[in-house]
C-alpha cells in the first residue's frame, strides 16, 4: 500500500502520481490521509488502482475518473465523481450537491445521503444512494441509472430524457415530463444487479421507477407559444 | 463567491479560544474572498453598558481624545478601546444616545459599525489573515461569533461594503450570494425608518430582519419570512445577542456545512473550515436543508 499524505504533498504531485499508475502498474493499493476537505483529490484518474481516501473531501474528488475504484472513508464535498467514465467511487458518508454529474459511466454509490441536482445531466453512470436525494436530481439526466433507497426532493428528473430513476421511499414532486413508469422484468434484473455491487440491503420489487414521458424533449408544434 | 464561518459554543471552558478558533476557520475561507474580510464577536454582558464600535479611515487624527470629548459633550463617562482603524466605546445605556449624537456632531468622518451590549465588529479590506492580525482578532474571548472573507459581485470592494452588516442592537449579518430585489426591499425599509451606510445588496437583508424584530418577530420567524421576501441566492449566518441562526434560499447553490457537538454548533462555507475544531471527527457533521431555518439560543 503506498501512501499519499496530504498534509504534506502538493495537490498536483498528488494526482500526478496517481494519474501516472496505468494497466501495467505494479502498485496497485493507494492511500490518502490527511484530506481535510481539500478540493479535487483522485482526479483524472486512468488506471485499475484501488484508492482510499481516509477522511472527508472538498470540491470535486474523483472528478472524470477512468478505470479506478475510489473509496471515501468520509463525506464528500460538492461536484464528488463528476464526468465519470469508468470504475467506481464509493462515498461512506453523505455527498453534498450535484454528486455524479454529467457521468457517463461507472457506479458510483453513496451510503449516506446525497443532498440537490444528484445526478445532474448524467450520460450513462450508474448512482446508488443508501439514504435521500435533495431537490432538483437527475435534472436533464439523458441515460444510466439513479437509484435511491430512501425518499427524493422536490422535482425529481425535471426534463428527463432517457435516464431510469428508481425510488424506495417518497418522491415530494416529480419535475416537468417525468412520470411514474412500470416496472418490468429487466428493471428488476437492472436493480438487482445494481444494488448487489452497491452493497444494498433492499429488494428490487420495493421500488418504483420514473422516467421520461418524453412530451418535452423532441419540439412539438403545440407547444410553440410556449417557447 | 465568500465564505462564511460560525462559531456557537455551548460549552464555557471554550470561550476564551472562540478567537482564536473563529480565526483559523476564517484564514481557511481565504480563497473564497479575498477582498476583505470581517467579524462579529460577542462577548460577556458584564455591566450595564453600552458598546459601540467605531471606525475611522483616518484613526490617528480622529481618536485622537475622541473619550475625553465625548464625555465632556454627553456629560457620562466615555471609554474607548483603540484598535487600528477601529475602536470600542462603552458608555452607560442610559446616555448612549447622546454619546452617539455627540459623536456624530464631534467626528462626522467616522463610522459606527455596530452598537449593543456585547457585540463587536472588526471589518477591513484585505486578506483575512492581514484583517485578522490588525485586530487581534485569536486574543478576543466570546460565546458566539460569525466570520466573513468577500468576493464583491453587488458593490464595491470598502470598509463599509465588507461584512458582517450590523443594522440592529447586537444583531448581525452575513451573506453568501446575491438579492435581486434589494432596491425595491431597501426603499420599503427606509419608508419604515431604518438607515442605510451603503448600496450593498447583504445590507438590506440585515436590514429586513432587524425591521422584522423591531415587529415583534423572534430570530426564527424572522429567518422563516425572509424566505418568502427575499429574492435570490443566499446562505446567510445571522447573530443576536444571545442567538445564531442559519438560513439558505430554497436553491441552496451557495455551499453550507454544519457541525455541532456537545460544545459548539459551527458553520462553514466548506467543511475545510471546520477540520480543526476539537471533536470534529465525531461531531454530527451535516448540510442545511434548502428553505430551512436553523437557529440556536443560549
Amino acid at each position: 500500500m503506498q501512501t499519499i499524505d496530504m498534509a504534506s504533498t502538493e495537490l498536483r504531485e498528488a494526482n500526478s502520481t496517481l494519474q501516472a499508475q496505468k494497466a501495467d502498474t505494479n502498485q496497485k493499493a493507494w492511500e490518502i490521509v490527511n484530506p481535510k476537505g481539500s478540493h479535487a483529490i483522485a482526479c483524472g484518474l486512468d488506471g485499475p488502482i484501488e484508492v482510499t481516501v481516509r477522511g472527508s473531501t472538498g470540491y470535486y474528488c474523483a472528478g472524470m475518473n477512468k478505470q479506478a475504484h475510489i473509496h471515501i472513508v468520509g463525506s464528500a464535498g460538492p461536484g464528488v465523481a463528476e464526468n465519470m467514465m469508468s470504475g467506481t467511487v464509493v462515498i461512506d458518508g453523505d455527498a453534498s450537491q450535484y454528486a455524479g454529474a454529467t457521468g457517463h459511466g461507472g457506479l458510483l454509490v453513496i451510503k449516506g445521503n446525497a443532498s440537490s441536482r444528484c445526478g445532474i445531466s448524467m450520460k450513462g453512470i450508474d448512482i446508488v444512494v443508501h439514504g435521500n436525494i435533495g431537490h432538483m436530481s437527475a435534472f436533464m439526466a439523458q441515460s444510466g441509472n439513479l437509484v435511491v433507497l430512501g425518499d427524493a426532493g422536490d422535482a425529481l428528473g425535471d426534463s428527463l430524457y432517457e435516464a431510469r430513476l428508481f425510488v424506495r421511499g417518497t418522491v415530494k414532486s416529480l419535475g416537468a415530463d417525468c412520470i411514474e413508469k412500470e416496472m418490468r422484468p429487466e428493471h428488476l434484473g437492472i436493480l438487482k444487479d445494481l444494488l448487489e455491487r452497491a452493497d444494498a440491503d433492499a429488494k428490487p420489487e420495493e421500488f418504483k421507477r420514473y422516467g421520461s414521458a418524453r412530451k418535452l424533449y423532441n419540439f412539438d408544434v403545440d407547444n410553440a407559444s410556449a417557447y | 463567491m465568500c465564505g462564511i464561518v460560525g462559531l456557537f459554543l455551548k460549552d464555557k471552558s471554550l470561550e476564551p479560544k472562540l478567537g482564536s478558533m473563529l480565526t483559523d476557520m476564517l484564514i481557511t475561507m481565504t480563497d473564497r474572498g479575498p477582498d476583505s474580510a470581517g467579524i462579529a464577536i460577542y462577548g460577556r454582558d458584564e455591566d450595564n453598558n453600552t458598546k459601540l464600535t467605531i471606525q475611522s479611515g483616518n484613526p490617528g487624527q480622529d481618536f485622537d481624545g475622541l473619550d475625553k470629548a465625548l464625555s465632556e459633550a454627553a456629560n457620562a463617562q466615555v471609554s474607548m478601546r483603540i484598535k487600528d482603524t477601529h475602536a470600542v466605546l462603552e458608555v452607560s445605556d442610559e446616555h448612549a444616545d447622546d454619546v452617539r449624537a455627540a459623536l456624530a456632531e464631534l467626528r462626522p468622518n467616522v463610522r459606527v459599525m455596530s452598537a449593543g451590549d456585547i457585540m463587536e465588529i472588526y471589518k477591513e479590506v484585505g486578506l483575512p489573515k492581514d484583517v485578522a492580525d490588525r485586530f487581534d482578532l485569536a486574543e478576543m474571548s466570546g460565546s458566539h461569533g460569525i466570520g466573513h472573507t468577500r468576493m464583491a459581485t453587488e458593490s464595491a470592494v470598502t470598509t463599509m461594503g465588507a461584512h458582517p452588516f450590523s443594522t440592529g442592537s447586537d444583531q448581525c449579518l452575513v451573506h453568501n450570494g446575491s438579492l435581486s430585489n434589494h432596491n425595491s426591499l431597501r426603499r420599503k425599509l427606509k419608508r419604515d425608518g431604518i438607515a442605510f451606510e451603503t448600496d450593498n445588496d447583504s445590507e438590506v437583508a440585515a436590514a429586513y430582519l432587524t425591521s422584522k424584530m423591531n415587529h415583534g418577530s423572534n430570530l426564527g420567524e424572522a429567518l422563516e419570512s425572509s424566505l418568502d421576501d427575499l429574492d435570490g441566492f443566499f446562505t446567510f449566518v445571522v447573530g443576536t445577542k444571545d442567538g445564531f441562526g442559519v438560513v439558505r434560499d430554497p436553491i441552496a447553490c451557495k455551499p453550507a456545512v454544519m457541525a455541532e457537538t456537545d460544545q459548539y454548533v459551527a458553520f462553514g462555507s466548506e467543511y475545510r473550515a471546520l477540520v480543526n475544531l476539537p471533536g470534529i471527527e465525531q461531531a454530527r457533521v451535516w448540510e442545511p436543508e434548502p428553505a430551512t431555518v436553523y437557529f440556536w439560543e443560549h
